[in-house]
């Protein structure tokens, strides 16, 4: 029994952290995420050739074959230093050519994605702002054996810098009658632009498709059959956030904790009081909590599937309350100089309110999680 | 990450299985002969004390066979293993560790048997958190000490036989964790009185005890003299893996469930109202997060690392879990909430409002919260002391 990370994902975690340190800290992740693109495309390919983007891709298509859990340990990392990039877009998008793409299809789009030569994106969510089947509203015309696409996509991840879209539209009236589209952002009819947000470090924008024309070979999987595999990559995705969410915490964690050690008020730290002290270790114990749940959910997903929607949904909940108040809790516990643009708390709370609904709330988690369990 | 077991501890899982297959009757036919039993069959198979040094009769287990041990048992709501349960969980292992071989000989068979109870003397009225104050007086007379003072909350100690206490031997120490001395008291020492106090439930179990010129014989002193912190603190932060707390938490949230479908809001079961449904799906969050915590942590002694700090982050989960619980039971049950047993409206005869009233022995005993939130703070974060 091990529920602990191997050598292998421990040098992962290794050099994963020295990259980000080398070039990554806080005061360049602000001059990225301020740029145009949201990104640096110059690290977007060093990070490809570091086997980031390919992590999950199979070896036989150019990645590193890796799971879940080894993403976790990626992600985690990202998390820490808020690192702004298309990293977990793309890794979405490569989950759902898994999930639901033939080989022919995967073999198309999965190196391009492994390599970082395409950035991809699941754009599911729509004006509606619904993750079950009925929120999937799009409506796909048959034209001969293709699809032809006219609609929004609203709340897209990196919209802006996503070259490759998936796209899941709807083929009838039952809720479950969904196809997945592969959509590349050069396509004619499409146009896709970001949203200004809070968080600069993670971009959400808005896919338009003006008569998108999708050929039979770019619908992955069988329509009206595709339910299952879009749920599992939702499930995927979902962890993802929940990781990262996981290192962002930490971050915040530890930014307010150095500051209450040295801030000095009534002649002593602050951290010395236990009104600054102990909401840093609740901070701690949550932090702790949903980590467990989440390493378990990404546990799961790779080898016991069965379970994996339950724990990824009370991962999610419990990441997405608690991180909510961590964010809140850390521009209080430092003063006004919280308030400050110069200083980086603010980073990590808005980072707390881009975590919070991204593909569920706890709310959302807390129903699924009732469900689930047959309540 | 990897969950599969050893071909030897399945073996052992498919042996405990078995045992419990043969042996424990659904809870419903468990008789009063059946718990007798029940012990004398464990003890055989030297599942109580399971975790000790075969030599003092314990099983010898490693940390996984404990685990999977606990784990059976746990899921099939088997009685506990062995009744004397201070002394399996802190007085045998420090008599383990720092006593004497004719002090093994005398009291670990006895604890493995359940032949008499302990209690645990280190409470006082005026130390409770700042327990390296305590103040209870033991001077060195001959071959014995004499021990002055009180101590307060001492659960169980009206029908135990015997206690292990926390004295003050040296008054002028260095630090107050010095000159703190560990003894082992017979309950019907000449100049010991016990005063139980009824607690907000109307159960009396904890008790204030008194000692009055009570003569110890040295040779009942557990380590050396001044070493008392280090052999009862060790023996506290023991096991931690949690899985004996998490099941019954989780039979707490079934019990719970089931009483949200048998109790109505606006004419409808509890159980459709969607605060209750979040309510009920954040409990079993939190509980799973214990689960999950605590296989991490078994990972971690798995590896050979001892656990410290980090189990305060599970008591303060259950502390919040043990109130929370017990407070949605009486909530759920509306202007019922407040009547107890005898009352008709009161569901499954006044359970839950005993449930309601006994966190204390869970969230107090043992260290407060505020106490486990220092711990972490300033073992962990590295805060300053307070
Ligand atoms: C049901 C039950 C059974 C018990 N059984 C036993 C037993 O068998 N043997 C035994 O020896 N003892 C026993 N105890 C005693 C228990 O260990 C103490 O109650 C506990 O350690 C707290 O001490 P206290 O009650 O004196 O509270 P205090 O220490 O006076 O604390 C009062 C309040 O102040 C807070 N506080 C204290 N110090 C700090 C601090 N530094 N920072 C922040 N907050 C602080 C506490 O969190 C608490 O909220 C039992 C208690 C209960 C409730």
């Amino acid at each position: 029994m091990n529920f602990g990370f191997t050598e292998e994902q421990d040098v992962l975690r290794a050099e994963v952290r020295k990259f980000l340190d080398e070039n990554a800290p806080l005061d360049e992740v602000r001059k990225i995420s301020e740029s145009a693109a949201g990104h640096s495309p110059e690290q977007w390919r060093r990070i490809a050739e570091l086997g980031w983007t390919g992590l999950i891709v199979p070896e036989c298509h150019g990645g590193a074959g890796l799971g879940a859990v080894d993403l976790v340990v990626l992600l985690e990392e990202t998390g820490r230093t808020l690192y702004p990039s298309p990293l977990l877009s793309t890794t979405t998008a490569a989950a759902a050519l898994l999930a639901a793409g033939s080989d022919a299809q995967r073999a198309r789009w999965l190196p391009a994605l492994a390599e970082g030569a395409e950035i991809g994106t699941l754009a599911f969510l729509e004006a509606a702002d619904r993750l079950d089947a009925a929120g999937v509203e799009l409506a796909g015309e048959r034209e001969a054996d293709a699809y032809v696409l006219r609609g929004e996509k609203c709340f897209v991840p990196d919209a802006g810098a996503a070259t490759l879209f998936i796209v899941p539209f709807r083929t009838g009236p039952a809720p479950e009658d969904l196809a997945l589209a592969v959509v590349p952002r050069g396509a004619e009819g499409v146009a896709a632009e970001d949203f200004p947000g809070m968080d600069l470090t993670k971009r959400i924008g808005r896919l338009t498709l003006d008569g998108v024309r999708v050929p039979a070979d770019a619908i992955l999987g069988r329509p009206g059959r595709v339910w299952p595999a879009l749920a599992r990559t939702l499930d995927f995705a979902t962890a993802a956030v929940t990781a990262e969410a996981i290192g962002a915490a930490e971050g915040a964690l530890a930014l307010t904790t150095e500051y209450a050690r040295n801030r000095i008020q009534f002649g002593s730290p602050i951290g010395r009081y236990q009104a600054v002290k102990h909401p840093l270790a609740e901070m701690y114990v949550d932090i702790e909590s949903w980590k467990s749940l989440c390493y378990y959910a990404a546990w799961a997903l790779d080898e016991s599937p069965d379970e994996a929607p339950r724990y990824v949904s009370m991962a999610k909940a419990y990441a997405s309350e608690a991180f909510a108040r961590i964010g809140i809790d850390v521009i209080q516990l430092h003063g006004a100089v919280g308030y400050t643009w110069e200083f980086d708390a603010h980073l990590y709370l808005k980072r707390s309110k881009w975590v919070r609904p991204m593909y569920g709330d706890a709310d959302y988690h807390y129903d699924r999680v009732a469900a689930l369990g047959g309540l | 990450m990897d969950f599969t077991l050893t071909p030897e501890e399945q073996a052992f899982r498919d042996e405990v299985r078995a045992f419990l297959d043969e042996n424990l009757p659904p809870e419903a036919e468990r008789t009063p002969e059946f718990y007798g039993t029940w012990q004398k069959r464990v003890r055989e198979k030297r599942w109580v004390g399971f975790s000790w040094p075969r030599d003092v009769g314990g099983g010898g287990a490693s940390i996984m066979q404990q685990a999977i041990l606990k784990e059976e048992m746990a899921k099939r709501k088997a009685p506990p293993l062995g009744t004397c349960f201070m002394g399996l969980a802190w007085v045998g292992p420090a008599i383990i560790e720092y006593g004497t071989e004719e002090q093994k000989r005398r009291f670990i068979p006895d604890i493995l048997d359940g032949a008499y109870h302990w209690c645990t003397g280190y409470s006082e009225p005026d130390y409770g958190s700042d327990l390296a104050s305590l103040q209870c007086k033991a001077v060195r007379e001959g071959d014995a000490y004499v021990v002055n003072g009180q101590k307060i909350w001492t659960s169980i100690a009206v029908w135990s036989k015997w206690i292990i206490l926390l004295v003050r031997t040296s008054t002028n120490p260095r630090d107050k964790h010095d000159g703190i001395t560990c003894l082992l008291v017979p309950m019907d020492s000449e100049g010991i009185t016990v005063r139980p106090i009824k607690n907000m439930s109307g159960g009396a179990l904890f008790a204030e005890v008194f000692f009055d010129d009570v003569r110890v014989p040295v040779e009942n002193r557990l380590g050396a003299e001044g070493q008392g912190w280090k052999v009862t603190i060790s023996a506290l932060a023991h096991e931690r893996s949690s899985i004996a707390e998490v099941a019954s938490l989780m039979r707490h949230l079934e019990g719970l469930v089931a009483l949200a479908r048998e109790c109505t809001r606006n004419g409808r079961p509890a159980l459709h109202d969607p605060s209750v449904r979040r309510r009920l799906a954040r409990l079993e969050t939190r509980i799973e997060a214990m689960r999950t915590n605590g296989l991490r942590y078994l990972t971690k002694q798995l590896k050979g690392e001892p656990l410290s700090s980090e189990t305060s982050v599970n008591k303060l989960q259950r502390a919040a879990l043990e109130i929370e619980i017990g407070d949605m039971a009486v909530e759920l049950q509306g202007h019922a909430g407040p009547l107890t047993r005898g009352a008709s409206p009161a569901k499954a005869d006044g359970h839950w409002q005993h449930v309601a009233l006994a966190w204390p022995e869970v969230v107090i005993g043992g260290g407060t919260p505020n106490i486990q939130r220092n711990i972490i703070a300033e073992r962990i974060l590295g805060l300053p002391k307070d």
